[in-house]
């Protein structure tokens, strides 16, 4: 099943009469493909837990139309339209037990879909088992740690057998051992279930390490969409590329004259084909290329080894963020002053961005 | 993402809301809100008959009735008297009672349940109890004459004596009713006190008394000034507790007080007269109301001073 | 080296100053539970004590020579206290269970349901808090008496089966459910009163408990409305039927078989308390930290 969004737009009234809307969600296009892990991506208050809220039917779209396949759910009540959901803090029902806690979704349902008590059960136990949680059958939430609550939480999310299951921000409340044996879960459970799954974060490594494809957005509005290596090598433009990427990328004030990039006044590339005039050139810390002789100057105020890689901390007059960070493979460590650094650059983990509209500028 | 509700916009939310209100909403409008606005009516009423629901006209004669009828001014005065005897007294001894507490470890909890125990009786039952206590009849001279006799004074009828010793046994009541409440509330506020300060304080050297008027009390001083306005309006409600100790007629005990009044005006011996008793209670409220006020001033004027 | 003795005489000295100060606190904490227990011993004494030996008791004893029950056999047979006791169970159960009915949805309404007029709403019923019972109970005394609902328990209970306080104090708990646990319930499909009934009443029942303690407390020792609205004493509640055996109960003066009917009214709601007393004082200890 397919999740389709058509010009989705989400305005909330101003909370006290004088303030001014909020438009959380602003005219959003695009197609989810049918049982892909998609990560939502953005930093906190961008409206991404609203577009999930909207997706599942929690919040009613100012305007729009969500369509699931063929069909367009835009009006049908959140319970008709077969989504699972995972909150944050899981929202488990404290009074009941896990075994409850799974068969609740079960119990609502009517008419043909009515369920006997075996049948109940019986569906939990094979939720339960799908995220091997099938021996606390009998627990309740309070005594069990974040990890099993989270499961309980898909669990009790895929039990209806959804047609797409939708997590809120599922990993944050966890510790940074069970996050990544969590994600890792995740992956299992939707590979072996094949649900068309959208999960929000603003954790871009969380959303890059597991998702098919991840959605950028900000301020509400769409920035971006494809497979997260393509987005990380080629994003669209500044905010983007800032977003993606650990440690983040390196941004300066550079100018281009005669296709000539310059970054101070260091010619740091050539054969620039763009017109002349300054421009935002972000470099990836592993775009960098320790030569005594580079091109790019720049102070040297720290080096941390951190295994494999080795972090070089510099400063540049035109850089814009705290420092310059590159990561060098440890073997070509080899530096030659201890106040100073130059570098060679590499094209491929350039980017460039107008000045302005702080798009992308492709220069080849 | 805002707090917000699944939204439920347009008529059908509005609807379930107010249905979901609607048997408290009936029953407010019906027993608060109307009553509220018509004991105001009633007091304007001159004349009032309640039996055929008409009045002769509209001016303020129950008020001056009311104010000039010596039942009246006697629950007056009584009514002060025990709310200036009654509120300081009880709040000073809960206060040493909830520091004393707080300074013991074994035994406290059973001392804290035992101390609520007027909280939960029945004020009608136990007020018979004080006056079996408290009275002297031509049998016996009761259980507290003996021990007043035991120092060497005489005896005295509290019951149907001299007024101060009535006004004494009533006060002396309620206190006993009203201390549970003001000392839960002052040792959850003691006990609320970060000990972290008394830690602080005594590395200091700060002596126990200037840790007690230094630390302890200001930051206890909120919940002491609860405890003062709403002690004055509960005293100033009194009635429940003469009755207990002195029967029904309390104008003829010369205890009434000025709630009394406003219930014996309504109903019982000396009553039908809504009108007169809507005007006794709003005189009432007005000085309850009034002295709030001056203590809500006081207290903030206090707070900002510490 | 002498120095040191001082010292230890000192430390000396703090230590018994202490000790002094610990029993000195416990004498004092130890008389303010005489004071509160003695009317309660009091009565349970006289209560056993026959009216021959209480009556010739001129100086009253402590303890009871020859202890009957015969009091107790008399405050249920000679004035109609199994009666009140009856009344006052009714009007209790009764009271308190529309009361919940009513303040549940309300508090449900108010925490969890978004409508029109909500937040103006909700102004009115705190500031609905602060009338003062007397001020309304003189028009409520003329409606129930026009209404013929005198001596009657409709006219008994009609008007307190709402308190503004305990819808304010439930919706204060009802708010603190997670929101994630509605919007996880929607998605199922369960309707607001399922929510209601299967997710937040069991979620918060600890305060539903109390608010129902409470209740019952307030209920059982009611005396104004009920003296009010009953003159007959087929419809007196154990207040005012203490009231009623006070006045003209057991011919003259018989005080043990009016501690005896004083005991039995008081002890059901002792029994409450211990059993529910961490409940029922913090409970109380809430009403003081609204203010």
């Amino acid at each position: 099943m397919d999740v389709r969004l058509e010009h989705l737009t989400k305005v909330f009234p101003s909370r006290d009469k004088k303030g001014s809307e909020v438009v959380a969600v602003n005219d959003f296009n695009f197609t989810i493909p049918e049982g892909k892990l998609i990560g939502l991506l953005g930093p906190s208050g961008c409206g991404k837990s609203t577009m999930l809220y909207m997706i599942c039917g929690l919040e009613n779209p100012t305007s729009g139309k969500i369509y699931f396949g063929d069909e367009d759910v835009t009006d049908i009540p959140s319970e008709k339209r077969g989504v699972g959901l995972v909150f944050q803090n899981y929202a488990l029902y404290p009074h009941l037990t896990v075994r409850q806690n799974i068969t609740f979704p079960l119990e609502n349902l009517k008419g043909e879909e009515k369920l006997t008590k075996e049948q109940r059960n019986q569906k939990a136990l094979e939720a339960a088992k799908l995220v091997q949680i099938d021996g606390l059958m009998d627990r309740k939430p309070g005594e069990m740690s974040g990890g099993q609550q989270q499961r309980v939480a898909i669990a009790r999310a895929l039990v209806k057998m959804p047609k797409v299951l939708l997590m809120d921000e599922p990993l944050s409340n966890l510790d940074a051992r069970l996050r990544l044996q969590t994600r890792e879960e995740i992956r299992r459970i939707q590979k072996a279930t094949g649900i068309t799954t959208i999960f929000v974060t603003h954790d871009q490594e969380e959303a890059m390490s597991i998702s098919d494809m991840i959605v950028v957005m900000k301020d509400g509005i769409f920035q971006q969409m494809d497979q997260p290596q393509k987005v990380y090598d080629d994003p669209v433009n500044l905010f983007v590329a800032k977003f993606l990427g650990t440690p983040a990328i390196n941004v300066f004030e550079a100018d281009v004259k005669d296709k000539k990039l310059y970054i101070g006044e260091d010619m740091v590339m050539d054969k620039v084909n763009v017109k002349d005039g300054p421009v935002w050139c972000g470099i990836r810390p592993e775009g960098f290329i320790l030569d005594g002789n580079g091109a790019l100057k720049c102070s040297l105020t720290g080096v941390d080894v951190m295994g494999r890689d080795t972090s070089i901390v510099s400063t540049n007059p035109k850089m814009t963020g705290l420092s310059v960070r590159s990561i060098i493979s440890a073997e070509d460590l080899k530096l030659t002053s201890k106040d100073s650094v130059r570098f060679n650059i590499k094209r491929s983990k350039t980017l460039l961005f107008d000045k302005e509209s702080e798009g992308r500028i492709y220069y080849d | 993402m805002t707090k917000s509700g699944v939204r439920k916009e347009g008529i059908k939310g509005t609807l379930t809301g107010w249905l979901y209100l609607a048997p408290a909403l009936a029953f407010l409008i019906f027993f608060m809100v109307y009553p509220l606005i018509d004991v105001f009516i009633y007091s304007f009423e001159e004349g009032y008959n309640s039996a055929s629901q008409t009045y002769f006209g509209i001016g303020g004669y129950n008020y001056s009735y009311v104010l000039r009828d010596p039942y009246f001014l006697q629950a007056v005065k009584n009514t002060f008297i025990l709310v200036i005897f009654t509120v300081p007294i009880s709040t000073i001894l809960a206060l040493l009672i909830s520091l004393a507490l707080n300074s013991i470890d074994k035994l406290k909890k059973l001392f804290q349940t035992i101390y609520f125990l007027p909280y939960v009786t029945n004020t009608l039952a136990v007020g018979l109890v004080f006056m079996i206590l408290f009275r002297k009849t031509p049998y016996t001279d009761g259980l507290i004459n003996l021990l007043i006799k035991a120092f060497g004074m005489s005896a005295v009828d509290f019951i149907e004596g001299p007024y101060w010793a009535k006004m004494l046994v009533l006060c002396i009541y309620v206190i006993w009713i009203v201390m549970p409440f003001k000392i839960l509330i002052l040792t959850s506020a003691l006990a609320s006190v970060n000990p972290v300060y008394y830690k602080a304080a005594r590395i200091d050297g700060a002596s126990k008394t200037r840790i007690f008027f230094k630390i302890t009390l200001p930051m206890i001083s909120p919940m002491i000034f609860y405890l003062v306005i709403t002690g004055f309006i509960g005293a100033f409600k009194a009635y429940s507790d003469a009755v207990a100790i002195f029967g029904v007629d309390l104008n003829a005990a010369g205890m009434n007080t000025m709630v009394g009044y406003v219930y014996d005006m309504l109903y019982g011996d000396g009553g039908g007269y809504p009108s007169y008793a809507s005007a006794a209670a709003i005189i009432l409220f007005a000085i309850v109301l009034t002295i709030t006020v001056i203590n809500l001033i006081v207290s903030k004027k206090t707070s900002q001073k510490g | 080296m002498a120095k040191s003795q001082d010292i230890l005489k000192l430390e000396r000295n703090a230590k018994t100053k202490n000790a002094v100060f610990k029993i000195v606190m416990y004498i004092f904490l130890a008389f303010w539970g005489l004071v509160v227990l003695f009317p309660f011993y009091w009565m349970l004494l006289s209560s056993i004590k026959s009216y021959a030996s209480y009556m010739s008791e001129r100086l009253p004893k402590f303890y009871a020579s020859e202890p009957t029950f015969e009091n107790y056999v008399n405050a249920f047979t000679q004035v109609p206290l199994a009666k009140y006791f009856l009344n006052t169970i009714i009007y209790t159960v009764i009271t308190t269970a529309l009361m919940m009915i009513v303040i549940v949805f309300s508090a449900y309404a108010f925490a969890r349901l978004d409508f029109k007029g909500k937040s103006l709403l909700f102004v009115g019923f705190l500031a609905l808090m602060m009338i003062p019972n007397e001020l309304v109970i003189i028009t409520n005394f003329v409606t129930i008496t026009n209404m013929n609902l005198r001596n009657t328990f409709l006219g008994l209970i009609l008007p307190s089966v709402t308190s503004v306080f305990y819808i304010y104090l439930l919706k204060e708990n009802f708010e603190q459910v997670p929101d994630e646990l509605y919007y996880a319930a929607k998605v199922d499909g369960t309707s607001d009163l399922k929510y209601l009934f299967k997710v937040m009443i069991p979620v918060c029942r600890p305060t539903i408990i109390t608010v129902i303690i409470l209740k019952v407390i307030e209920c059982w020792n009611s005396y104004v409305w009920p003296r009010l609205i009953t003159d007959d004493s087929n419809y007196f509640l154990v207040s005012n039927g203490i009231q009623e055996i006070r006045e003209n109960g057991f011919g003259r003066d018989n005080i043990p078989a009016m501690m005896a009917a004083v005991v039995a009214v008081s002890l059901p709601l002792i029994i409450l308390f211990l059993v529910f007393r961490n409940k029922i004082m913090e409970g109380v200890s809430r009403e003081g930290i609204k203010g």
